[in-house]
């Protein structure tokens, strides 16, 4: 690929992520954090196809501890934002509530998805 | 060396096409992010989109070392899933900023290790792989300390104040000066670059990292961890390019876009420049008053008398801050909350966007408490409802309730936007002590005629309060 491509497809995603990003609301902003820092975990790609080229004892080091790094960003990273998300989807219970002044919630049914 | 799959070829079309495929799940998984209810499946997504770029990757010509390749993968995914399951969630923001941090490591040392590989081929190393390799290293070595750093003060392994040392912005910027130069000369001699001096910018950059994030303060930690979540995006991008890899391009031009947009809204709703966050060691919290603290009338309150103030209401207004955090006291907030809507009182939670230690901190503990979502109201949304609220409950949030940045034109804080509870009829202050907050400011709320201070540990008092209010 050559850097001019590769230049076209940085500007590009910049502003695909501006604009996705920009919609995430404020009460989803410590998963979102979370899970973009999974995102950056695609790193370790790197050290899969580096660690095939190396050769002598320093190379194999830094090889497994960057995979190693580069595994805990991922796995760590979806694994806790699974876990907080699975708090915010939890739905209250439909439980009758005195008529308090700000009591309707859109959305009551069909929340539970996939 | 075996190749025992070696199935695709590297920039081949076929594994192109599936990191193009990865890349789009991980737009998608952030597109879902924007919903609660959605925000599960988009993150399954985005995951699903990483397993695809990895087995992708392992499947090109050219991997090998497998025994190694593995033995680092179960060590990482051993590390991650028992760190995940284990970590508290009023621990989740040292959780990502050591994820951060890692991930920033991983990017240094496959700069490094590539670079190695360039030497070794004995050519020329073209630019547009050498300029990459060296931005990848540099920041990833920056991000992996100074994410370590904030891990630190976060976990309160070294002290949450801002750590000075003398002439700091001096060495900084001749850190910054020699890193630059450094790589410079690397560029310029890339026929034969010498890897000492490779070496020598990598701890340079280090050393930045630790010296940069040292001097901030506990609480602008938010920014800190999203400026270098920004940054190890970006370096993820650079290697990239120095390896041609479209999915480590978008996914971590992603995670740039991700970074610096909360940065900066993180930075607007305290009135400050990311600079002046970085920069300024706000919050040089001792010695900013603590001598002439002179005792300034106050009234003080009892749980028991709380509670019938707050029985009382029809409408309430909870204002949660880092101290919830610490005593871990969402749940007993949350059934506080409970015995008063039982009561019919309606009860609302009022979130500034830099409460607690990382944007949203406040949301995910009241969501792990089970408070609906649709309760949790941002700042310009509750301030117009503060005149009518009957009680406004302050449980450890300090400087992002005082009335000084509103009214104050001297004050440190002025002009940062505040959660209004001086406008409530009254104010319940749930807190250990009149102690200022982090920005070593006094708060002129706990001397208002309708504040009233409950003294006490965020948990304890909010469970006598919850207890009380049930027994009338």
């Amino acid at each position: 690929m050559d850097l001019i491509t590769e230049i076209t497809i940085f500007v590009l995603a910049a502003f695909v992520g501006f604009e996705v990003i920009s919609k995430v609301p404020t009460t989803l902003h410590t998963p979102l954090m979370s899970q973009t820092n999974a995102i950056h975990g695609i790193v370790m790609l790197g050290g899969l196809i580096v660690i095939g080229l190396a050769d002598d004892g320093l190379e194999y080091t830094i090889g497994v501890i960057a995979i190693a790094f580069g595994a805990i960003n991922i796995v760590g990273g979806f694994m806790v934002t699974d876990r907080m998300l699975g708090m915010f989807a939890r739905k209250p219970k439909p439980k009758p509530k005195p008529d308090a002044s700000s009591a309707s919630r859109p959305g009551a049914s069909g929340s539970e998805e996939g | 060396m075996t190749l025992p799959l070696a199935l695709l070829e590297p920039g081949g079309n076929l594994a192109t096409a599936l990191y193009i495929v990865s890349f789009s799940l991980f737009i998608l998984g952030v597109r879902r992010g924007t919903h609660p209810t959605t925000a599960k499946q988009g993150n399954l997504l985005a995951a699903g989109g990483m397993a695809i770029a990895i087995v992708t990757t392992l499947l090109l010509d050219g991997v090998g070392n497998w025994g190694l390749l593995i033995l680092g993968l179960a060590i990482g995914t051993a590390v991650g899933v028992v760190a995940s399951m284990r970590v508290q969630m009023t621990a989740m923001p040292q959780m990502v900023a050591l994820y951060n941090g890692v991930g920033g490591g991983a990017v240094a040392l496959i700069a490094w290790s590539e670079f190695r590989h360039e030497i070794a081929l004995g050519i020329e190393i073209p630019l547009d792989e050498l300029v990459p390799i060296l931005f990848s290293m540099v920041i990833g070595s920056v991000s992996f300390w100074g994410s370590n750093i904030a891990f630190g003060k976060l976990q309160g392994l070294i002290p949450g104040q801002p750590v000075k040392v003398p002439g700091q912005q001096v060495l900084n910027a001749v850190l910054l000066v020699g890193i630059v130069v450094g790589c410079v000369v690397i560029g310029v001699t890339n026929d034969d670059p010498s890897q000492g001096l490779f070496i020598a910018i990598l701890l340079a950059a280090a050393l930045l990292g630790n010296l940069v994030v040292l001097p901030i303060g506990g609480a602008d930690m938010p920014v800190v961890i999203s400026l270098l979540n920004a940054f190890t995006g970006l370096a993820a991008a650079a290697a990239g390019f120095a390896l041609d890899n479209v999915a480590l391009i978008v996914a971590g031009t992603l995670v740039g876009s991700s970074g610096t947009i909360l940065t900066m809204e993180m930075a607007t709703a305290m009135n400050r420049s990311v600079a002046n966050i970085l920069f300024a060691g706000f919050g040089g919290a001792p010695a900013a008053g603590a001598a002439s603290t002179e005792e300034r009338p106050h009234r003080s309150i009892s749980a028991q008398d709380a509670a019938i103030a707050l029985a009382y209401a029809d409408s309430v207004v909870i204002v949660p801050g880092y101290g919830m955090a610490v005593a871990q006291a969402q749940h007993a907030v949350k059934e506080m909350a409970d015995e008063l809507e039982r009561r019919g009182v309606t009860v609302n939670y009022a979130i500034h966007p830099v409460a607690g230690r990382m944007p949203g901190h406040m949301n995910v503990l009241l969501a792990e408490a089970d408070v609906p979502y649709e309760k949790l109201k941002e700042m310009d949304e509750i301030n117009p409802e503060m005149p009518r609220t009957d009680v406004a409950v302050v449980i450890g949030a300090n400087d992002v309730t005082n009335p000084a940045a509103k009214e104050d034109p001297d004050s440190p804080i002025a002009g940062m936007p505040i959660i209004e509870v001086s406008d409530a009829q009254q104010v319940i202050v749930i807190k250990r002590s009149l102690s200022p907050g982090f920005a070593g400011i006094d708060n002129d709320l706990f001397y208002r005629d309708n504040t009233s201070m409950l003294f006490s540990d965020a948990k304890a008092a909010a469970q006598e309060i919850g207890a009380e209010v049930q027994e009338l």
